[in-house]
């Protein structure tokens, strides 16, 4: 071999080497972010478990905020009304129109009360109603918490010996879980009431008759599952909010990413629990 | 250097936390005699503010101990905690007021929610708090967002006393107020703390409230206290970082990396 031969080997024995190092290298990054991810993932299911754990048991163990979760009942239940309202009723609106789109090309149109109630109990009520909370009211909750984090009250009141889970978050826990119910009930009304007045003044359906096929078609199970799946939402929705905002981070951006957390979380786990509990009911 | 004794109302031995590998209390030493004020100085980002907040009880320490009245409290339950905080009175560096409530209700929340005193009794209280910080009658009806940055710190001056405290600590007292207004918040808080017989700890950058404040000084640097004295040696330590620190000097041992705050706690 001459020398230049024996050189031109060495460069590509070279760049071999340095292509499986660089490979071995990607391999790695790559392994690292996963498994830093994975750690990440199971940190903050850890950090959740606890925070939930330590807020359920401050909404049993006195002493109790009468006056807070008051305030919190009005805020989460009465100024969350309208939104849930308006939600309602337009979609057992355009429920009644587009089932009766549907029912129609199989002449089949007298089944419109009947989907559009066990629809709006069984599932939009509950989801929608619990969707627009977590916008509003988690949203409300996360900047609110995350602020007051950032500002050093939470520290505060720990110094003037009250506990912040006992003061800020068992309130929300209770006030969320109890109305979302409420919430859902009286947007089960108003969204039946939105179809039956597509169907009456639009649709041409006998009052009486979409009235009794309502009332036929409904069965105890179908409201209630509503109402169980609304605590579980209203639960949810003011858990996200209160951790999301406790655990904010610093300056104006921690508590918008905060804010947007909560909303996203919660969005997502109602989804999802939606999903476990119609099993649950119905499979 | 002084020496820890028996009449040391507060005393921390070894004191270290960090956050990840940022190693931010790196084995504190440090003690309070009752009814004195130690004021604690520093750079930025040199772990004051974490070593208040383990006093606090707000972080727990990796290690080390803290004393109060010649008792442990690091690792005490949240019943004997809840004790220990009866004991303190904090002035946090922005005031920490409750944006929510009115000034009274921020100054008697502590009575209120912490200690179960009727509301009525509490107002009275928080009303003569108040006055006794400088600020008018009417000043309670009003919500903090209503008040300047000085008044919000009396405001919350007037809260840390409301209790009648033990210990008060204070941090960075000073902070964002103009040089009057900060010397008026000094002049409050030595006239309060003398008639409360409080013992105080608290942590500034501020020379010249440190100057007014304080019995003792420590200067904490890279974790550690450096020089602890008599307000009264402050200009003669023979320490080399607080000959640089009281005189404001870019020259010396504490280098700009030091000083740009590699802690940021």
């Amino acid at each position: 071999m001459t020398t230049e031969t024996k050189e031109n080997s060495h460069d590509m024995v070279d760049e071999c080497v340095e292509g499986a190092c660089s490979a071995v290298d990607y391999v790695l990054n790559a392994c690292e972010s996963i498994g830093e991810t994975i750690v990440h993932l199971f940190h903050a299911v850890g950090t959740l478990a606890i925070f939930i754990f330590r807020s359920v048991t401050h909404v049993f163990l006195p002493p109790f905020f009468p006056r807070l979760i008051l305030r919190q009942i009005i805020d989460i239940g009465y100024y969350s009304l309208p939104v849930v309202g308006m939600t309602a009723l337009f979609t057992g609106m355009v429920l009644a129109l587009q089932s009766h789109t549907g029912f129609s090309r199989f002449n089949a149109e007298g089944a419109v009360a009947g989907v559009v109630a066990l629809s709006v109990t069984r599932e939009l009520a509950p989801v929608l109603a619990g969707l627009m909370v977590a916008g509003r009211v988690g949203a409300s909750m996360a900047a609110e918490i995350g602020t007051m984090r950032v500002t050093e009250q939470i520290d505060a009141l720990r110094t003037l010996s009250v506990n912040p889970y006992k003061y800020l978050i068992a309130p929300r826990v209770i006030a969320g879980t109890l109305m979302l119910p409420i919430l859902v009930l009286i947007g089960d009304i108003i969204g039946v009431f939105g179809g039956y007045i597509v169907s009456i003044y639009n649709l041409g359906f006998s009052p009486g008759n979409y009235l009794t096929q309502t009332w036929d078609i409904l069965e105890r199970i179908d409201v209630i599952s509503g109402l169980v799946k609304a605590a579980v939402f209203g639960f949810i929705v003011a858990i996200m909010g209160c951790y999301n905002g406790f655990n904010s981070g610093r300056g104006a951006q921690g508590v918008g990413a905060a804010t947007t957390y909560a909303v996203v979380s919660s969005s997502i786990l109602i989804l999802i629990f939606n999903y476990i509990l119609t099993q649950v009911f119905f499979s | 250097m002084t020496v820890s004794s028996s009449d040391d109302k507060l005393q921390l031995f070894g004191v270290k936390k960090a956050f990840g590998s940022n190693g931010v209390l790196q084995g504190v030493d440090l003690h309070v005699p009752k009814g004195k004020s130690l004021v604690v100085i520093g750079g930025s980002g040199t772990g004051k503010s974490v070593m208040l907040k383990c006093v606090l009880g707000l972080l727990s320490p990796d290690e080390g101990s803290i004393m109060v009245d010649g008792r442990e409290t690091v690792g005490l339950d949240a019943k004997e905690r809840d004790k220990l905080m009866r004991k303190f009175g904090m002035l946090f560096q922005g005031a920490a007021l409750f944006d929510s409530m009115k000034v009274w209700e921020n100054v008697a929340f502590g009575l209120i929610q912490g200690r179960g005193i009727d509301r009525r009794e509490a107002q009275d209280i928080a009303i003569e708090k108040l006055i006794a910080v400088g600020l008018k009658e009417e000043v309670g009806e009003l919500f903090p967002g209503e008040l300047s940055g000085g008044m919000q710190k009396r405001v919350g001056l007037a809260r840390a006393i409301a209790a009648n405290p033990e210990i008060i600590f204070f941090d960075e007292p000073t902070t964002g107020l103009d040089p009057i207004m900060a010397d008026v918040i000094n002049e409050l808080i030595v006239k309060t703390v003398k008639e409360l017989g409080a013992t105080t700890l608290s942590i500034t950058h501020d020379m010249a409230s440190a100057r007014k404040i304080a019995d003792y000084v420590a200067m904490i640097y890279q974790g550690r206290i450096v020089w602890h004295g008599p307000v009264g040696d402050l200009d003669n330590s023979g320490n080399e970082y607080v000959d640089q620190f009281i005189h404001g000097r870019a020259e010396g041992p504490i280098t700009d990396d030091e000083k740009s705050g590699r802690y940021a706690a």
